[in-house]
């Protein structure tokens, strides 16, 4: 029996209610709104203008860049994040020592800011005394500019890499030992090597994990702005800019609020969109099965 | 899992893997401990030293680049840490009251609202920061939280109440309810049984979710360089997020700075591994 009442509950869900309303619905409306108006400098008039702002868009090289660079973000993490995270999961799974010491040392960067890795990394960069160039050095090799502007959402890319992997190997490796051991046994009473074990129980155990997984890592890419934000800024000359962080910078640095409202909503939808599209292929993925 | 091998090849082969194992294993330990190392050591010599070569273990451990780092007039770091520590807690309170009242709500009461409410909950977890930065940016100019921290702390109140919410209330809904009848049949009121029997029972799942509030919102970065305008407002994170320009060749500084704010973090880790995993992974694990 659960306790009775409409007064209590409607009274307890205000709070949390009203933050969200205040903070977060209202806002979003506004945006949407926003995005319709040429607006800038934050001033107190703005014209509606209908869909002008997403007609320009379409024919913005930025955002081109921009996309393209979140798809490369997201092709990256879902490689190397999920692949090098599954990879030590089932190897750290199945090692009989340091298994604490490695969950520790993994999981690490995952709790430092965005901020002070990049912040690290374009330490690492750099030609006079960076880490990379003095590792060449010790090696006899030529020192070499590691940040151009080819370079530069590689550049953005590795680190977020580097700093997530550790978050998948908790998640994979959660998912391994809620594998019941008996299963394993019999495959190996049966002569299954290690390889054989991992390839046919391990993987098709985990689908339903990873697939969740690849779901969380395309809607974490599309938010990934403090990383780009300190160790490129975006530039060289829009190389490695993100939506993210392209509408920083029509936000508050031009000033052409509008515009960026309308970067939002094409960053909001894009998410929603992609990771639907997961989701439905994913799902008809293990129904198949 | 235990290995029971037949044949002295196999586990020959065996042998062969478990090395490769431990050497795959090893390598990425290597490569998530040594750069954190490099600028661990680094920050402890002179930026002429670092120049000279960066590898070298400094000659002597110097603590110059911490101390210099509360000289520097306008980015003190101390301040800094006095401030994160301030957005913090407000957050984590608000975060932890919102919720806890919203999640005893949606757990312990059968009401038709519930799904609907879940259904918000859920659909608010999509919105992303940029998408109301503007407006909230506009409405907080003209609040009179203009210039004070709660220009941050109440937003980042507002987008981590979605995900602690629908966490607390599945612990919530979990727990026995025939606790709540026994205390309502020997006359306990509704406000009692939250305070008496539902806060205290929901204490692990407060920790997790106050951990994780806790580290997102000292690790944020976007709303603060965004509402807080001043240097003295400023938590941690922005001023890091200046110190390449500010510091210019001040190498040492900028090593030793970050060392300094990932220190919080990581005595938290040292304290509380499993809590702080537990909070940071909730949600993407289950059990």
């Amino acid at each position: 029996m659960a306790l009775k009442s409409k007064k209590y509950p409607l009274l307890f869900l205000i709070p949390a209610l009203a933050f969200i309303g205040i903070f977060l619905l209202l806002p979003l409306g506004r945006t949407v709104y926003y995005s319709f108006t040429a607006w800038f400098n934050f001033a107190p008039t703005k014209k509606f203008i209908g869909l002008q702002n997403y007609v320009n868009l379409l024919q913005d090289d930025v955002l081109r860049i921009a996309l393209r660079n979140t798809g490369i973000l997201i092709v990256f993490a879902l490689i190397f994040q999920i692949g090098i995270a599954t990879l030590l999961a089932v190897c750290v799974d199945s090692v009989r020592h340091g298994f604490q010491f490695f969950r520790t040392v993994y999981f690490f960067p995952v709790i430092i800011s965005a901020t002070a890795i990049g912040l690290m990394f374009s330490l690492i960069y750099k030609y006079d005394y960076g880490l990379l160039n003095n590792i060449l050095a010790g090696f006899g090799k030529e020192k070499q500019v590691w940040l151009t502007a080819k370079s530069a959402i590689y550049c953005v890319a590795i680190p977020t890499v580097w700093q997530h992997v550790g978050f998948y190997f908790i998640v994979v490796l959660t998912g391994i030992t809620n594998i019941p051991g008996d299963i394993y046994e019999s495959a190996t009473l049966d002569g299954a090597t290690f390889r054989q074990r991992a390839v046919h129980i391990t993987i098709p155990m985990l689908k339903p994990i990873l697939v969740s997984n690849i779901v969380l890592v395309v809607s974490q890419s599309f938010r990934v702005f403090d990383m780009v934000y300190v160790v490129t800024g975006g530039g060289p000359r829009h190389e490695s800019e993100l939506l993210s962080s392209y509408m920083y910078s029509k936000a508050f640095a031009d000033y052409n609020t509008g515009y960026a409202s309308a970067i939002a909503i094409v960053m909001i939808i894009m998410g929603i969109f992609l990771t639907g599209i997961l989701r439905f292929l994913t799902g008809r993925m293990q129904g198949d099965d | 899992m235990k290995y029971n091998y037949v044949k002295k090849s196999d586990r020959i082969k065996a042998s062969v893997y478990g090395c490769l194992l431990y050497a795959f294993l090893i390598f990425w330990a290597l490569l998530t401990i040594v750069p954190l190392l490099w600028v661990f050591i680094n920050s402890f010599k002179t930026s002429n030293d670092i120049l000279l070569n960066s590898l070298d273990l400094p000659k002597r451990w110097d603590l110059r680049n911490y101390i210099n780092m509360s000289t520097y007039p306008d980015m003190n770091l101390i301040t800094a840490f006095k401030n994160s520590m301030l957005i913090c807690g407000g957050v984590v309170s608000g975060v932890l009251i919102g919720a806890g009242f919203a999640s005893f709500a949606l757990g312990r009461f059968d009401n038709w609202f519930n799904k609907y409410v879940n259904a918000l909950l859920s659909g608010c977890m999509l919105i992303p920061a940029f998408s109301t930065l503007i407006p909230n940016f506009v409405l907080i100019s003209g609040s009179p939280f203009r210039g004070t921290q709660w220009a941050v702390i109440l937003p980042l109140i507002a987008s981590n109440m979605s995900f602690s919410t629908i966490l607390l209330t599945g612990y919530v809904r979990s727990l026995p309810r025939e606790l709540d009848e026994a205390a309502i049949i020997d006359g306990a009121s509704v406000m009692q049984v939250f305070v008496r029997i539902i806060i205290p029972l929901s204490k692990p799942m407060l920790v997790t979710v106050g951990t994780m509030a806790f580290i997102w919102t000292y690790n944020e970065l976007l709303l603060s360089l965004v509402y807080l305008p001043t240097r003295n407002l400023q938590p941690v994170s922005v001023i890091l997020s200046l110190v390449s320009n500010m510091y210019g060749t001040d190498y040492g500084a900028m090593m030793a700075s970050i060392c300094l704010t990932i220190l919080p973090v990581l005595l938290l880790y040292i304290a509380g591994q499993k809590q702080v995993v537990k909070g940071l992974t909730a949600g993407a694990v289950k059990g």
